[in-house]
């Protein structure tokens, strides 16, 4: 039943426990999947990205340097492929034309080509970031350029067509107040939609812009928030502010046009380590090791809309983009029954059906009506059977 | 002019009594003058304007007595209340309906769905893997390192030796001002399992941070009405060397389950029962109550018990992921 459901679920979250949980706000239903069907440490979810066509797919990358594939139709695991090279967990997946890249700890990017998916071929293309990666997005408008950056490594773009030089390699900003070298811990990245613009938060509580385009390269806009180090960022669906999370469950709403505090959001308790926003609803999902999921409402008004207990510590996840937020009916599952081979019985049947709603006019509803099924509200985290 | 109402209560109910006679003529004339519409009754019922409370008149004794009044008149009426419900009850006799649950806290909380079912697989995973799991495969057995802030004073010092007769195979040092960052690769190099720092405020201990060490868990609990041995009336002699059983009271959530294992894995796996000493973490209302006893038992079904060793409480303030770090580490649980 959960796996028929699967593609409903609004938000995908990865755990520590390498379970892949799908959960339904509507239905307010949590189910897990897992690909052995035991939860397994090693396979700890650290990255999660869509896959090729639509929300159709999710790549789960775990922490054995195996990136397994999740379809969502099917609501189960097809395939996985194994990426070595480098050491440490992955830090960034991308999918792009019929390729796949991966980011790891250790700073080994590569780009795999994504036929058969058990085969592990030799990657296409090999680059070495630096070490000590903690993050690597893709710029959603150019799929080929993507963005690194980690704790004492710069931020670098890099694109994956052109040279093995990056295009932008970012500066560190100037010696502060006492002369002394400002650390660098870019903990994470987003590419800004409508100019070239990158934006990164830090582990020292700063949130940076940077413009590729400008012939500047320290950053063009620097912020503080709060005391922690920041650890998830996102960006909203203006466009025009980000929000960010840090370790002490804080999340902050920043403008970036002027780098001032719009607002925070109450509720987590512990370490911000997913953030997503919709692309057009006010909607923010947030997951961190307090092991619960939460959706906010980021404006009029702010504040919590949902909040699901799950029982492992989250690492990652996947908000749906999908406008329609309620279920489709069981229109997929009607369009099923109906096959070309079976014309003559067809027609049997309908002969016997004609038969029996002379007979019978009022007992049966007619068959195009959405039947609204009604589900005893369950406990979220139950376990799909 | 003087308000009727005001007269009518100024003298008290003994004195209303004892002058009724002589005030009702007064208040008669007084009437004529005044108000006529206040109804100037005998003293009992005198009328109020709408909207009138009693914390409105100046003054004081005036004020007193007409809340002295009222509440009195307020404890007649439920005692009433009592006494007819009392004889419904004692007419009905078999009848009667059951004697409703009084409300209590504990009764009106919200149910909290962070609570772990025994049969919880997913939940029995993350702890059979977690960082625990060696001490609860038996694996390891802890080695605890007990210090203090820098420069203790006397109860902190006199707390931390009583505590390592406490926690078997515990070892105090002092804190020469070493910070904790370099302090615990060292542990961990000497093989310790749980580091335990006692914070101390103006010469009374008030903090405790528990780290578990090879990459464990850190909590820093606020510590409070902290009872050295020579403080607790009516206690035993000083507890044995015997390894002590423990016991753990209602850690029933998530949260309380890695805090209680936490607590667990301070001590040996296997309790001397010859040694019949205890010790207790009882969680109630998130504080949690350390006790150390000593038990007898009487005869099959009754105990003796004597509390030995220090007692105090605890509220846990966080829970970090990782060994001491709280400026970069990432936090599980913070009390917000």
């Amino acid at each position: 039943m959960a796996a028929a459901g699967a593609r409903w679920n609004h938000v995908w979250v990865g755990t520590e426990t390498g379970i892949l949980k799908g959960v339904n706000l509507q239905r307010k239903q949590a189910a897990n999947f897992t690909a052995a069907g035991q939860p397994r440490r090693e396979e700890a979810v650290s990255a999660l990205c869509w896959g090729a066509g639509g929300e159709t797919q999710i790549l789960v990358g775990c922490a054995d340097k195996t990136v397994r594939y999740f379809s969502t139709e099917e609501g189960r695991f097809q395939g996985h492929r194994h990426c070595p090279g480098g050491e440490g967990t992955f830090r960034g997946l991308a999918q792009v034309d019929g390729t796949l890249i991966t980011c790891v700890d250790s700073g080994i990017v590569r780009v795999w080509r994504d036929n058969d998916k058990e085969t592990s071929s030799d990657p296409l293309l090999e680059l070495s970031v630096g070490p000590g990666v903690c993050r690597m997005r893709q710029d959603p408008a150019r799929p080929h350029v993507v963005a690194t950056g980690g704790k004492e490594n710069a931020l670098k773009v890099w694109d994956l067509q052109g040279s093995e030089e990056p295009v932008f390699r970012a500066k560190n900003v100037r010696n502060d107040w006492l002369d002394l070298r400002v650390p660098i811990w870019d903990q994470d990245i987003q590419f800004l939609p409508g100019s070239q613009k990158l934006v990164t938060c830090t582990g020292y509580r700063q949130v940076r812009v940077y413009d590729p385009a400008s012939p500047q390269r320290r950053p063009v806009l620097e912020a503080t928030y709060g005391e922690y180090p920041l650890t998830a960022m996102t960006l909203t669906p203006e466009g025009n502010s980000v929000i960010v999370g840090n370790t002490h469950g804080q999340l902050a709403e920043i403008d970036l046009r002027q780098g001032r505090l719009l607002g925070c959001l109450k509720g987590l308790a512990g370490s911000v380590r997913g953030l997503q926003c919709h692309p057009s609803k006010p909607l923010l999902a947030s997951c961190g090791l307090d092991r619960v999921l939460r959706v906010h409402r980021i404006r009029n008004p702010r504040g919590l809309e949902h909040k699901v207990y799950l029982k492992s510590q989250l690492n990652c996840l996947l908000l749906s983009g999908r406008d329609n937020w309620e279920d489709e009916p069981q229109e997929p599952q009607e369009a099923k029954q109906v096959s070309p081979e079976d014309t003559e019985t067809d027609e049997l049947w309908a002969s016997l059906e004609a038969a029996a709603k002379r007979k019978l006019p009022d007992s049966e509803p007619p068959p195009g009506a959405v039947q609204p099924r009604r589900r005893k509200k369950q406990r979220p985290g139950s376990t799909s059977t | 002019w003087r308000r009727p109402w005001i007269r009518a209560c100024s003298k008290g109910k003994k004195g209303l009594k004892r002058k009724a006679t002589a005030e009702e003529p007064q208040e008669a004339a007084v009437a004529e003058n005044g108000a006529m519409e206040s109804g100037v009754q005998p003293p009992k019922a005198a009328a109020f304007p709408p909207g009138f409370s009693i914390s409105e008149i100046k003054n004081k004794q005036r004020r007193h007595l007409m809340f002295t009044r009222w509440k009195q008149q307020q404890r007649k009426e439920k005692l009433a209340i009592k006494k007819k419900l009392k004889k419904e009850r004692e007419a009905l006799g078999d009848k009667a309906p059951p004697k409703p649950i009084p409300k209590t806290i504990d009764n009106q909380r919200v149910y909290d769905e962070t609570v772990v079912d025994p049969n919880d697989e997913e939940v029995a995973y993350d702890e059979a893997t977690d960082e625990f799991a060696s001490y609860f495969n038996r694996q390891t057995s802890p080695k605890i390192l007990i210090t203090t802030s820098d420069r203790p004073h006397g109860r902190t010092v006199r707390l931390c030796e009583q505590l390592s007769t406490v926690i078997p195979n515990s070892h105090v040092y002092y804190r020469r001002g070493l910070a904790l960052k370099k302090i615990i690769p060292q542990c961990i190099s000497r093989d310790f399992t749980d580091l335990i720092v006692i914070n101390e405020d103006r010469k009374t201990p008030n903090g405790l941070i528990l780290s578990h060490l090879p990459s464990g868990p850190t909590a820093h609990f606020k510590m409070s009405s902290v009872r050295l041995r020579k403080e607790i009336k009516r206690r035993g002699k000083d507890p044995t060397e015997h390894v002590p059983e423990i016991i753990l009271n209602n850690f029933t959530t998530r949260l309380g389950h890695s805090v209680g294992r936490m607590f667990a894995s301070l001590f040996p796996h296997n309790p001397q029962f010859i040694g019949r000493q205890v010790a207790t973490f009882h969680n109630q209302r998130d504080y949690i109550f350390f006790r150390f006893h000593r038990y007898i038992f009487k005869s099959e079904k009754k105990v003796g018990i004597q509390e030995l060793g220090p007692r105090f409480t605890l509220k846990l303030r966080s829970l970090q992921k990782g060994t001491f770090d709280s400026k970069y580490g990432e936090y599980e649980w913070i009390h917000k």
